[in-house]
């Protein structure tokens, strides 16, 4: 019964969408404020039918139901119940139920917390939203549907992959899903101001911290993917530059170009068609990568089970929800006015840099996603594109955008001049080059890509310094009549110190990715019980392995010991377990983190008896890259609560009302 | 002009588009053997007998052979040269392998209607652990030949378990599937081959 209601709540939902998307459309075009209206009530239903839907799903889960496909061929009955949880969304039926929630979760909030949003505008708003839920829905339904049954019922399930059974199955999809479709928002309103014809700052405004939590929150999905992918598969690494990865990457570059281009949109007017542009494309890459992941298209480590048949629908959802969105663009756009001019050296040309070096950037990657794609259909051959060619045109991309990011900050709206620029910069470029070669040579390597990488991280610290010590100083002659600098400092607006706190987090993934890159050690050696192995200073002692059962699994257990200096450092112990109904052996790494650094220790292969090969790294400071996305998102986050986002209802009823004329001037 | 200028996203998601729906058709695993068309890499690998392993190991790059016998007979070490003059099948395996396991019944199929003797090159494994596979799963080769340290594997490009590859009568590898076989390629691909191979000249 329980299955039968959630597909039943999602074909309740086409015909919600369906109202959703048409009605409040036409109520927009004609000034029906009725049909209008529709669109709140509306997206509440939606949400509480795929709620419903969701909760169907993760019931038949829980409760072992393998009369479900989906169940059988995902979980087992000796599965922990959170991994039964989040195996509802571990295939690729089940993550697209997740990805509908997430759509008409945002479409809920939109409707919910845009109260001071002008009636046409959120109902073209919610409308594309629900159109956007409508192809999900259809999807679904049609070809991917996770409330199949099956006859006979097995007595039990195929079990999750092992490799999924971890806590960072729990978190990395919804973190991920809430980015990938938090841009839909962003396009949602792009395509709606394009219908409305009122593409203004205010425009900006409302789409600003919609943008800025989805970035937030993709931000966070992919640094957990990336951490998870670190511990978990045992390679060492922490990004590989896979199609998948690359997939969730390009969304993320663009997003980031997004929110840099609305502020010059927001504080300016300018930039408004590039803007749009941006919104668009995050959320088509979004889609993209959607399609990377289960067309089979392209090989990857992580792609889901794959079929041309999904591929193909999906293909023409993105053809249709793309094509659509750029045709209008193409048709809409030639109409926006330029906004305000500025100079050559200002605010407005290092944020235009920014924007184009991100997009280069996105170009960069997807050109070597698709790389292999095309010459195979072009029939040229078959070939990989791998972690070099990324490296070698990501990094110099890369720095280049990091010296603007340092400079962005502390010019001028408008019109900036060069003496002034460089006098509130000068200290810090000194600091910068100083502490660089000064860390380059405490660490004891000097490399090119060592040094440039200590430049980026502490340019980018010491110009954020800049930024902050400008806005707070004391200003000359007024002695005495300002408040004390620690009072200036908490009067900041939030926007501007989220800003610099998420620059901050750049630095610290910069120094991470820099330290790690340099001086991370790797050393195989075979040990049996009692060897002893010195890898950067670092004795590690191996004891013996032992047995160590769990749920699901049979595992031996390894049992090291750390000892620096004579000082005992850390017991590790790293298992090789095999999951017993899949039976494939998975190697769980044992790992130490510090804030300098980490001890990674993998089990590898039984040489003979009790001599193991044992894989030790000792990485220094590559928590610090995942720290720096975790301070990169929550800059986000703290800059959304600035106070001019809550404006309140008199300020924005005028700004509302010349929106209004703004519609009925394009009608 | 403007309008021009607004038309370029749409014509580079356009190029995309084109690109990736013509990459649907496309099979990305499918990747071409450059051993096609040439001889079957040389070894000499001892066999796989009840858990044991007989005949003494040669590595595959040295090209002493210890074994001049031409018998096939179980116990021996296999040579390439002792395959030559006839047809046969070369299926990677090994008993750690998820996707050999769905493959097998179709390799036993094969073995069962004698289209083609099928080797097994066992990669990287255990020989108790293959053994028991075996017994478990049905064993369908006429020989097993051990590659415990995926040398041999390595000369035959072997980069995923399993592979399946068809020689001639020359010893030239004439054909390769990466990945587990399914009824469609058995049927379309090999089963013609085998036709084309076997026929008498």
């Amino acid at each position: 019964m329980i299955p039968e209601l959630g597909h039943f709540a999602l074909w309740l939902a086409v015909g919600v969408t369906l109202v959703l998307g048409v009605l409040p459309l036409v109520g927009a075009q004609r000034g029906r404020t009725d049909l209008m209206l529709l669109a709140r009530p509306a997206t509440s239903v939606l949400m509480g039918l795929v709620l419903l839907a969701f909760g169907c799903l993760i019931a038949s889960f829980v409760r072992n139901d393998f009369s479900v496909l989906n169940v059988a061929s995902n979980s087992n009955s000796a599965l922990p119940l959170m991994y039964r949880i989040a195996a509802s969304w571990g295939s690729h039926e089940g993550s697209l139920i997740l990805w509908l929630l997430m759509q008409a979760g945002w479409a809920w909030a939109v409707a919910n917390f845009s109260r001071n949003l002008p009636l046409p505008m959120l109902a073209r708003t919610l409308a594309v939203m629900g159109l956007l839920t409508l192809s999900f829905l259809l999807f679904v339904l049609l070809s991917s549907n996770p409330f199949d049954r099956i006859l006979p019922v097995p007595l039990d399930g195929q079990d999750l992959n092992p490799q999924l059974q971890d806590p960072g199955m729990i978190f990395h999809p919804p973190m991920l899903y809430m980015g990938y479709v938090g841009f839909s928002v962003a396009f949602a309103f792009a395509v709606a101001a394009l219908i409305g014809g009122n593409l203004d700052a205010q425009w900006a405004r409302w789409m600003r911290p919609w943008t800025t939590v989805a970035w937030a929150f993709l931000t966070f999905g992919i640094a957990l993917g990336s951490w998870w992918a670190y511990y978990e598969l045992g390679w060492g690494g922490w990004w590989f530059w896979d199609a998948v990865e690359n997939a969730s990457f390009m969304p993320w570059l663009v997003g980031t170009a997004l929110i840099h281009s609305l502020a010059v949109s927001e504080k300016r007017g300018s930039f408004k068609s590039w803007t749009v542009l941006l919104a668009i494309s995050a959320y088509s890459l979004s889609l993209l990568g959607t399609f990377l992941v289960r067309s089979g298209v392209i090989t990857s480590v992580h792609s889901f089970a794959s079929d041309p048949a999904r591929g193909l629908f999906i293909l023409v959802m993105l053809g249709i929800t793309v094509g659509a969105a750029l045709t209008l663009y193409a048709w809409r756009a030639s109409s926006v006015g330029l906004g305000a001019r500025f100079e050559m050296l200002s605010r407005e040309t290092m944020l235009l840099t920014n924007n184009v070096l991100l997009v280069v950037a996105t170009a960069a990657v997807m050109l070597g996603t698709l790389y292999p794609l095309i010459l195979d259909a072009l029939g040229l051959g078959k070939i990989s594109v791998g972690a070099p060619y990324f490296d070698a045109v990501f990094v110099p991309i890369m720095a280049v955008l990091v010296f603007f990011m340092g400079i962005g900050p502390l010019s001028r709206w408008k019109r900036d001049e060069m003496p002034a620029l460089s006098r509130r910069l000068r200290w810090a470029a000194g600091v910068t080059v100083i502490s660089a070669l000064l860390s380059a040579w405490v660490g004891g390597k000097l490399t090119i890509m060592s040094i440039l990488g200590l430049l980026m991280a502490f340019w980018i610290t010491a110009s954020v310094a800049a930024d902050l010590w400008e806005r707070i100083k004391p200003i000359k002659g007024m002695a005495g009549m300002q408040a004390p600098w620690w009072q200036r400092l908490r009067q900041l607006p939030r926007a501007g110190v989220g800003m610099m706190l998420a620059h901050l987090g750049v630095a610290l993934f910069c120094f991470g990715v820099t330290m790690v890159g340099t001086y991370d050690v790797e050393k195989d050696v075979a040990m049996g019980p009692g060897d002893s192995t010195t890898v950067s200073g670092y004795t590690f002692t191996y004891l013996g392995a032992k047995p160590a059962n769990g749920p699901n699994y049979e595992a031996l257990r390894g049992h090291l010991t750390v000892v620096r200096d004579g000082k005992p450092i850390a017991e590790m112990f790293p298992e090789k377990r095999i999951y017993r109904v899949q039976r494939n052996p998975m190697t769980e790494a044992a790992i130490y983190t510090r804030v300098r650094g980490d001890l990674y220790v993998q089990l590898g292969e039984v040489i003979e008896g009790e001599t193991w090969l044992v894989r030790i790294w000792v990485k220094p400071f590559v928590s610090w890259i995942w720290f720096g996305c975790l301070v990169m998102g929550l800059g986000g986050i703290l800059a959304i609560t600035d106070r001019r986002y809550r404006a309140k209802a008199g300020a924005t009823a005028t700004e509302g009302a010349g929106a209004m004329s703004g519609v009925s001037a394009a009608r | 002009m403007k309008l021009l200028r607004a038309l370029i996203p749409l014509a580079l998601f356009a190029a995309v588009a084109v690109f990736l729906a013509m990459g649907l058709g496309l099979n990305p695993s499918e990747v071409p053997s450059p051993l096609i068309g040439k001889p079957a890499p040389a070894f000499a690998l001892p066999q796989l007998v009840d858990g044991t392993v007989t005949g003494t190991s040669t590595s595959s790059n040295t090209t002493t052979n210890t074994s001049t016998s031409t018998s096939t007979s179980t116990g021996q070490p296999l040579s390439r040269e002792d395959l030559l003059g006839k047809v046969w099948m070369l299926n990677v395996w090994a008993s750690w392998c998820a996707p050999c396991r769905e493959e097998h019944p179709l390799v036993v199929d094969i073995a069962q209607r004698k289209l083609v003797p099928v080797y097994g090159l066992n990669y990287k494994d255990a020989p108790a652990a293959a053994t028991q596979w075996l017994r478990q799963l049905g064993n369908p080769y006429t020989g097993v030949l051990v590659d415990a340290d995926g040398r041999v594997g390595i000369d035959f490009g072997v980069y995923g378990v399993p592979e399946t590859f068809i020689i001639d009568r020359q010893g030239i590898v004439r054909f390769k599937h990466v990945g587990p076989l399914n009824a469609g390629v058995v049927r379309d691909k090999i089963e013609p081959l085998l036709r084309t191979l076997n026929a008498p000249g």
